[in-house]
């Protein structure tokens, strides 16, 4: 006989899952500080800083993993523009960290330095009150929030899907990236903004400043797979796999597919907005680059190459891509783009459910 | 005998001697009464420019037309001095000439050429005009009046005075505004009045400021142009200015709008074809175009190493040489990995996206990451002039023209031939074609192939417009999709009206909004468009709808 199963937030794995869960969490959020901080420089085991930088990016990158994973994986909606939602996230965060270089800056002016060189006199209005912490936060999930649910509100609203919708969540990004690149647009044009000095008071470049975001970015991550997972288990999370798989049928059955494709949609967006916050204060800066269609279409292969609709894949999948580019682009640059093309045709072609699906193929055999 | 021979000798030279005061009072009255132009070309016989130049504004000023030989050859570089400081004129063979009678003549001493730098140059534009203004043939005066620009103070008069002399209206106006700056500025309503006219007449747009100024008021409250009828003849010449500038900028946009049409249609016909009638999602259909432009790259290079002598005609060796390398590539990849992904559109985007990225690293491993440079047949290069300021270059119009031939092309190959037949046939009904005997997997390798082919094409347009490097088809692909996705897809009159539309309305937009917000509105207002209209501009109808 098997024991009751648990209910409510526990059910969302089994004992082993959550033994797993755990396990990661430990190394990330412990033994990464300890290896970084507690460890002396001189020790083999130390972390080097550019290293903990590193991971963090990567964790920023699994929660815009598990977000596309969300929509695509288990809705069935691929979007070749989640780039201009973390970008959006990064704007907002880097509006704060520039308003807090204060004075500091290279014109030694309160206004940050682009707006100087504009010869702005005084901040545009929708600069005002990204001096505070918590409102550039709160903007960094809200604005992405608003655009992906005025975005998906008309485009589901007219039932556009599959190749049309991802086709045109492209031209989305497109038309951001060329809006952002306008120094008139009023954030910082084709340099973006950079130069941060301090976050919250606490300095940008201090070993302990880094590490605290690391740890903040896998808290944040941490949150976000339980939250998906969450989702995914939950009555809404089948219906969300009943619209991917046969949308009419569930349509037949009673359920309202736009309401459920809007809510996974949306908040897919806002969680790539807390991604991209988490990211720009870790690398530095944030541009218009961040939303060439290129970006959002590599998100997508992070999941494919994890495998679909398994959530711990398409963190896994964001890992081992970037960790892939972090070693070819070093050591055989000329390489990289071979091997990225070389993934979008292994995992299209001969490995639809990505990593996760392997490891579940050995486990099975085992 | 001696004596009568000394007698002889006198009464000879009583004769000879008057005769030799004669001519030689004749020659000095000559020298005294000297030729006042020549003396002022004399100047020109120096290698002082600022000698030089005075000499010219001497002779300008004089307005004798004879002057115009020596000036012109000064301009030319052919005029000479020898050592008696004697103009002459040197032609191409060697052989010189008075520079005034234009007689045969020859060098006393050593030949020098007189000072020529930019100060000469300066004076010596006006000068040649001035003068040409006084030229018996009226098509000369036009050009010497359309050169004259704005003429300096000492040759305002100078123009006056042959204004005054005029004969034909056209020379007049052009003279007319030439002295308009100065017109304009004048004390007499009635000086004014007639550079305003004449600037009416010809819409210079050049004068529009100028114009403008006369009508706006000072800051106690006058009008600058104090006299009514003076200001009535300045609104008409402002308004005949805007008319003018208006017809401009419609038919420069029209032209541009026209070949960006173009240019999107030749890129979006192939689009049109793998993604309109065969479902395919291509994102290395932009790599198509990459490739095609670097075939015409490298067609030109052969041809310039091995046929430098037809070298202009390597583009027509490119065309083909592009449609079948793109074609080539285009069944290439959908033998290896598109075929294996029908009816799975999102993971044939993620493969095509890889494919493309495999492509574009492998042209820039073999050429290099920069642009190269594939230059214009001569008969490509240059362009006609329709009206001032609007010229159309060859490659446009060429491209123009292009498109609509390889738009006859594929509208032949796919309405006139059994493979178009069959193309039509596989994409209503894939299953009942099949059952026909039509063997669909052979008609769906020719038609990605003839796609990407036709992209080649648009490869070879571009590469005649502009920089040929491995991102160029990444430039154009989110701008072809929105072609096809509105002009509606698995249509291909569709396409070619989504395409002229776009390019139209970016042309049409750019002057009004700028480049990029241009293309930010086009790009909303498409994803608008398509919130109303998911069929596109040209929906298909009944069961068809149903099936796509």
């Amino acid at each position: 006989m098997k024991a009751e199963p648990a209910v409510g937030f526990l059910a969302l794995h089994d004992k082993r899952g959550w033994l797993a869960v755990a396990i990661a969490t430990l190394v990330l959020c412990v033994l990464v500080p300890i290896l970084s901080l507690a460890v002396p420089v001189s020790s083999p085991l130390h972390l080097p800083d550019y290293l903990v930088a590193l991971f963090g990016k990567f964790l920023c990158y699994g929660i815009v993993a598990l977000a596309i994973d969300l929509i695509w994986g288990c809705t069935g909606i691929l979007s070749l523009g989640h780039g201009v939602f973390f970008a959006l996230g990064g704007y907002a965060m880097g509006m704060y960290l520039m308003l807090s270089i204060g004075a500091q800056g290279v014109y030694k002016s309160a206004l940050p330095d682009f707006m100087v060189f504009l010869d702005w006199k005084e901040l545009p209005w929708f600069w005002r009150g990204f001096d505070n912490l918590s409102v550039a936060l709160l903007a960094a999930l809200i604005v992405p929030g608003l655009l992906a649910f005025a975005f998906g509100y008309f485009a589901f609203r007219s039932r556009i899907r599959g190749v049309y919708f991802s086709i045109i969540t492209q031209a989305l990004t497109y038309a951001l990236m060329l809006l952002f690149f306008r120094n008139e647009t009023g954030f910082g044009g084709n340099n973006g903004l950079t130069d941060f000095k301090s976050i919250y008071g606490y300095d940008l470049h201090q070993p302990s400043t880094k590490v605290m975001l690391y740890v903040l970015s896998a808290l944040a991550l941490l949150f976000t797979y339980l939250l998906c997972r969450y989702i995914v288990t939950s009555k809404a999370g089948r219906v969300l796999r009943a619209i991917r798989d046969a949308e009419s049928r569930a349509m037949f059955v009673g359920f309202n597919p736009t309401s459920y494709k809007l809510f996974a949609w949306t908040l897919s967006a806002v969680l790539c907005g807390l991604a991209g916050a988490l990211y720009v204060p870790q690398v530095g800066i944030i541009n218009p680059g961040e939303m060439q269609p290129a970006n959002s279409i590599e998100m997508g292969i992070w999941v494919a190459v994890g495998g679909r609709a398994t959530l711990f894949g398409a963190i896994l999948g964001a890992f081992v891509v970037n960790g892939l580019r972090s070693f070819f682009t070093a050591a055989m640059p000329n390489a990289w783009l071979y091997v990225l093309g070389l993934l979008f045709i292994a995992v299209t072609l001969f490995f639809p459910d990505g990593v996760a699906g392997a490891l579940g193929r050995l486990k099975r055999k085992s | 005998m001696t004596r009568i021979r000394l007698s002889q000798t006198a009464t000879w030279l009583r004769l000879v001697l008057p005769l030799i005061a004669l001519v030689a009072s004749l020659a000095l009255a000559k020298i005294a009464r000297a030729d006042p132009l020549s003396e002022d070309l004399s100047g020109l016989a120096s290698n002082d420019s600022s000698e030089v130049s005075a000499a010219i504004v001497k002779a300008a000023n004089r307005g004798d037309a004879r002057a115009l030989s020596a000036l012109h050859a000064l301009e030319e570089g052919t005029l000479r001095f020898d050592a008696q400081k004697h103009l002459l004129i040197k032609s191409d063979t060697g052989a010189l000439k008075d520079a005034l009678s234009g007689a045969p003549a020859t060098a006393q001493g050593k030949l020098e050429e007189p000072a020529s730098d930019n100060e000469v140059r300066r004076a010596l534009s006006p000068a040649l005009a001035s003068l040409s203004l006084s030229a018996p043939s009226a098509a000369v005066r036009l050009k010497a009046a359309h050169e004259l620009g704005r003429p300096s103070d000492e040759i305002v008069p100078i123009v006056r005075q042959v204004l005054a002399k005029e004969a034909d209206p056209e020379v007049k106006i052009a003279l007319s505004l030439a002295l308009a700056p100065a017109d304009m500025v004048s004390d007499k309503p009635n000086d004014r009045i007639r550079a305003l006219e004449a600037i009416r007449v010809a819409a210079d747009s050049t004068f529009k400021s100028d114009v403008e100024h006369l009508l706006s008021k000072s800051p106690d409250g006058k009008f600058v142009e104090p006299e009514a009828n003076v200001r009535a003849a300045a609104r008409a010449a402002i308004s005949a200015i805007e008319t003018r500038q208006l017809l401009i900028n419609s038919v420069g946009n029209t032209f541009y709008g026209l070949s960006l049409g173009s240019v999107l249609i030749l890129c979006a016909l192939g689009l049109a074809i793998t993604f309109g009638l065969m479902g395919v999602i291509n994102m290395a259909h932009g790599e198509m175009m990459m490739i095609g432009a670097y075939t015409s790259f490298v067609v030109q290079n052969f041809f310039i190493a091995h046929l430098p002598a037809h070298l202009n005609w390597y583009v027509a060796v490119a065309v083909p040489a592009a449609f079948m390398v793109s074609g080539a590539v285009g069944v290439l990849m959908e033998r290896t990995v598109i075929r294996h992904l029908y009816g799975r559109p999102l993971e044939t985007l993620l493969a095509t996206w890889g494919i493309s990225l495999l492509l574009i690293q492998t042209v820039r491993v073999i050429f290099g990451a920069q642009n190269v440079t594939v230059a214009n047949p001569s008969w490509l290069s240059g362009g006609v002039e329709i009206l001032p300021q609007v010229v159309l270059t060859y490659s446009r119009l060429a491209v123009i023209a292009f498109s609509v031939v390889v738009m006859l092309f594929v509208w032949v190959l796919m309405q006139k031939t059994r493979l178009g037949l069959e193309v039509r046939a596989v994409t209503q009904n894939r299953a009942m074609a099949a059952a026909m005997g039509i063997s669909t997997r052979r008609v769906d390798m020719w038609t990605f192939g003839i796609g990407s082919g036709v992209a080649g094409l648009g490869g070879v347009a571009l590469s005649q417009l502009g920089n040929v490097g491995p991102e160029l088809g990444q430039g154009y692909i989110v701008d072809s999709f929105m072609v096809v996705v509105l002009g509606g897809v698995g249509k291909l009159a569709g396409t070619i009206a989504g395409g002229l539309g776009l390019g139209l309305v970016n042309k049409y937009l750019e002057p009004v909004a700028g480049a990029v917000l241009g293309k930010i509105f086009i790009l909303g207002f498409i994803i608008v468009f398509i919130q109303r209209r998911p069929q596109g501009i040209f929906a298909l109808k009944g069961r068809a709808a149903e099936v796509s």
